[in-house]
């Protein structure tokens, strides 16, 4: 199968979309941007491959019946779950050095036990979280692994007596080795390992099916035919500057691909904000971005959800059940964060506190909007933000008090691949011209 | 115990290359050294001083009475190009001026209370007369206010009316003339301690007339593909000795002449500009800009355009001191009103309307591909109204306009990153546009 790519570094997380060469989506990977880039991206193009071959497989089944595509959706989960315990030994690996530090001698007898403790819990309860019908609260290794590695240490920690803030320390130090490591493994050596895992849960039969319907699929070769970076961290994807392009440009043309009625792209994002007015083409005729600051982007929320010890996917559900909007006076992010103190401490709801905070982020998005010359109908919500459904329902409430009933606002699932998408479109059209570019070399397994 | 740690010396960081310069460039640079030298010098040799401003300068006036001129606009934007404004604005916030206030104000304050040592490390003169020669920027006026209270000394006002209808009246011209004669002029003759003659006022209008020929012809050397010229960062050495102290001088003359020259030749051998990396090869764009460059990362900014092969064919920020290209000279058959004509005409006090005209002009007669607005928070004068200026000179020409911010002389304010994301992707739309709709 031959394919291009488009991969949207972005500063909260990283994106990489797969596209065949009629522009279908092949693939999609997401990663969290790191202190690495590289990493990062690599990562992406990673899990789009991976991705790319389970949506090959799903085709290739897809005449079969349904105890085959069943089969199918538990060897996936089986696949994931083999990554999810290569990260974690490798977490166990960097724990294990850290509590064998000379300067860890005094604590060493307590935190040692404990440790291993966690991550034999944490490890234990692996199968569970990719178990059929399990709602994982996100994709990314530092986020599952960490919700674990905290509820099983605030146990342990309590029947042993071990200090739980060291225990802490630990996983965010070690997190930070784990997750800018590239590990070795081939999708065919995991295939296998999966596939082995389901042997052991169910018998022989069927992996010998399995197997049979994936030798076709496994040798057909992906060819990754053409690039494009968008992103905060473009500058540093190892491509040529002519694969460089603009984020605006590729969020433009990302979602007019997806909604071709788009003619406005709000697109926000972990720290920026951008206005974008498409033609019926898709081609960009004006944007505007913030400046100088980034109050009221995706960091804002994540940061008003420290704050409140939520997870940042918590905070809109919660803003949701809010009986009224409390009016928060400050655009700065810190301020904001004093803000929401005060009045938790004067007795005001929480969820009536963040729907003001949302309610700051989309008076901001809406200024924004006016200066790039307003909303034309359809309007397109993309970046991070946009799975935040507060952050959707005041946007549609201001659309319409500013410019009536008549807009139409979409928001995909997929919104935050939406410049990667529009890079992959660039890279195919670089193909198509007769311009393949040179096949970048990513950062490799160390 | 201690362990003795050999200490590897450092690899020395080899200096950067020097900057490129045109001979134009390089005795622009040389004249402006000059003249902060004269004024170092000015109290030795008896000369008087003038603090003055540069948007409808009266240099011809100054000179004709033997008197020299400080710009302070001209001050700040050299401390920033030498990296020595932030310490200035920082002197000025220490002594209560707020984080908001005009850059150029709180950089010329913070320069005049550490000493008033210039940008070429020369002291500066105090000054014998505050000549408030353009009301058109109110901060002009409050800077002279906290300037009066620093130096003690007269000042004048000249009320310049703002052109609300787009044009020159006969009753402005008539007003400001008015005032040079009854007020201005003796105020001036005050200060000098001298009478003004007129035949000499005359000599130097005609200078200045021929001067403003050839920078005129310069300008007009962008309709030239490729252009031989930037007109904005280029541009601003270009406008330095007219727009300074040098206006209505053998020296402008002869310095146009041959930078007129210069440019003439280039055109001729099918040249580009120069840039901080050397000549441009390549014209990829050619941009107008309206508002004033960012002077602390003058050569950064630059290079983001001219690393695109992005050329400015024409800039509104090079009209600031005066408007000619539209047809008006100085003319020393009419000294006062011919003045007055040039007070009333530069580009900060054209109204809304005009500005788009002249921006639509710019576009249309140099062929532009885009043009681009760098705005700049803290100068009301230039900001205020540009998104608007923006949306109409888009539906008027139907070329796409861009929109980037940044500071005249504060750094704090300038990010690179960020603008350099707005460029990129400004260019980028214009390649995207030109190409039109996507397969």
């Amino acid at each position: 199968m031959k394919c291009v790519v488009g991969i949207d570094l972005g500063s909260t997380t990283t994106k990489a979309v797969l596209l065949d060469p009629e522009g279908g989506v092949l693939g999609r990977g997401i990663t969290n941007s790191r202190s690495n880039y590289e990493v990062a991206a690599a990562v992406a193009r990673e899990e789009a491959l991976t991705s790319a071959r389970f949506a090959l497989l799903e085709r290739a089944v897809a005449g079969d019946g349904g105890a085959v595509q069943e089969l199918f959706a538990e060897l996936e989960r089986a696949f994931r779950l083999e990554i999810y315990l290569d990260h974690l030994a490798a977490l166990r690996q960097e724990i294990e050095a850290l509590v064998a530090a000379p300067w860890m001698s005094a604590d060493r007898a307590a935190l040692e036990p404990a440790a291993a403790e966690v991550l034999a819990q944490v490890e234990e309860r692996a199968p569970s979280l990719f178990a059929a019908g399990a709602e994982r609260r996100s994709d990314f290794f530092r986020d599952l692994a960490g919700a674990a590695y905290m509820a099983a240490a605030e146990a342990v920690a309590a029947r042993r007596g071990a200090p739980y803030d060291r225990l802490l320390a630990l996983y965010d130090r070690a997190i930070l080795e784990v997750e800018t490591r590239l590990l070795h493994h081939t999708f065919e050596e995991l295939v296998e390992r999966a596939i082995d895992r389901l042997r052991a849960a169910g018998g022989d039969r069927r992996p010998a099916a399995l197997r049979r319907r994936l030798a076709p699929v496994l040798a057909e070769p992906i060819e990754e035919l053409a690039f494009a970076g968008t992103g905060y961290g473009r500058q540093t994807l190892p491509f040529p500057k002519e694969a460089i392009r603009s984020e605006i440009l590729c969020h433009g043309r990302g979602a007019h691909r997806i909604f071709p009625g788009t003619r406005t792209v709000l697109d926000i994002g972990g720290q920026d904000t951008k206005a974008i007015q498409v033609d019926a083409g898709g081609v960009v005729t004006a944007f505007q971005m913030n400046d100088r600051c980034a109050a009221g982007c995706g960091r804002y929320l994540g940061y008003i959800a420290d704050e409140l010890n939520l997870g940042l996917h918590e905070l809109g559900p919660l803003a949701l059940k809010a009986r009224k909007t409390v009016r928060v006076s400050s655009t700065c992010t810190v301020f904001a964060g004093a803000e929401l103190r005060e009045r938790l401490a004067l007795g005001q709801a929480r969820e009536d506190i963040l729907a003001g905070l949302h309610r700051a982020i989309m008076l901001r998005a809406m200024s924004l909007l006016a200066r790039s010359g307003g909303i034309d109908n359809e309007l397109t919500f993309t970046g991070g933000v946009c799975k935040n459904p507060m952050a959707t329902r005041i946007l549609k409430e201001l659309v319409a008090e500013s410019y009536g009933d008549g807009i139409t606002i979409n928001v995909h699932p997929d919104s935050i691949y939406m410049g990667a998408l529009g890079a992959a479109l660039f890279a195919r059209d670089d193909l198509r011209a007769g311009r393949p570019r040179r096949l970048p070399t990513f950062a490799a397994a160390a | 115990m201690s362990t003795e740690v050999a200490s590897t010396p450092k690899a020395a960081k080899p200096p950067p290359p020097p900057i490129p310069k045109d001979p134009s460039q390089r005795r622009q640079k040389r004249m402006i050294a000059e003249h902060f030298a004269r004024l170092e010098r000015a109290r030795e040799e008896g000369r008087k001083v003038v603090y003055t401003f540069v948007p409808g300068n009266l240099t011809e006036l100054i000179g004709s009475l033997g008197m020299l001129p400080v710009l302070p606009e001209i001050n700040a934007l050299q401390s920033g190009m030498r990296k020595k404004s932030a310490g200035f604005i920082a002197e000025a916030e220490k002594a209560g001026h707020s984080e908001d206030v005009c850059t150029y104000v709180k950089c010329d304050l913070g320069m005049a209370r550490s000493g008033n040592v210039g940008p070429t490390g020369r002291k500066l003169p105090s000054p014998d007369l505050l000549l408030l020669s353009y009301t058109g920027c109110f901060t002009f006026m409050k800077w002279f206010e906290l300037l009066r209270q620093e130096y003690d000394c007269p000042v004048v006002m000249l009320h310049v009316p703002y052109q609300a209808e787009g044009r020159i009246r006969d009753d402005m011209r008539a007003y400001v003339a008015s005032q040079l004669r009854e007020k201005v002029i003796p105020a001036m003759e005050e200060a000098a301690g001298r009478r003004l003659d007129l035949d000499e006022l005359a000599g130097r209008l005609e200078l200045s007339r021929r001067a403003e020929e050839d920078l005129v012809a310069v300008w007009e050397s962008a309709r030239h593909r490729p252009s031989p010229i930037d007109g904005y960062f280029g541009g601003v050495y270009y406008v330095g000795p007219i727009f300074s102290a040098f206006r209505g001088t053998e020296e402008a003359v002869s310095y146009y002449r041959e930078l007129r020259a210069e440019v003439e030749a280039r055109m001729a051998r099918g040249e580009g500009p120069m840039t901080p990396d050397g000549r441009l090869l390549e014209e990829r764009y050619r941009l107008v800009v309206e508002g004033p460059p960012n002077w602390t990362h003058f050569n950064d900014f630059w290079r983001m355009f001219s690393r695109e092969s992005a050329v400015v064919v024409a800039s509104t920020y090079t009209r600031v001191g005066g408007l000619y290209d539209t047809g008006f000279r100085h003319d020393p058959s009419r000294p006062l009103d011919s003045l007055a004509e040039y007070c009333l005409g530069c580009y900060t006090n054209l109204s809304l309307p005009a500005r788009v005209d002249l921006l639509a002009r710019y576009v249309e007669r140099y062929r532009a591909d885009g043009f681009l607005i760098n705005s700049v928070k803290s100068c009301n004068s230039f900001s205020a109204g540009q998104l608007m200026m923006l949306r109409t000179l888009e539906q008027r020409t139907g070329v796409p306009g861009g929109f980037i911010e940044s500071d005249l002389v504060d750094p704090r304010y300038f990010g690179k990153s960020n603008i350099e994301n707005r460029l990129q992707s400004f260019l980028q739309m214009l390649d995207a546009r030109r190409r039109g709709a996507y397969a």
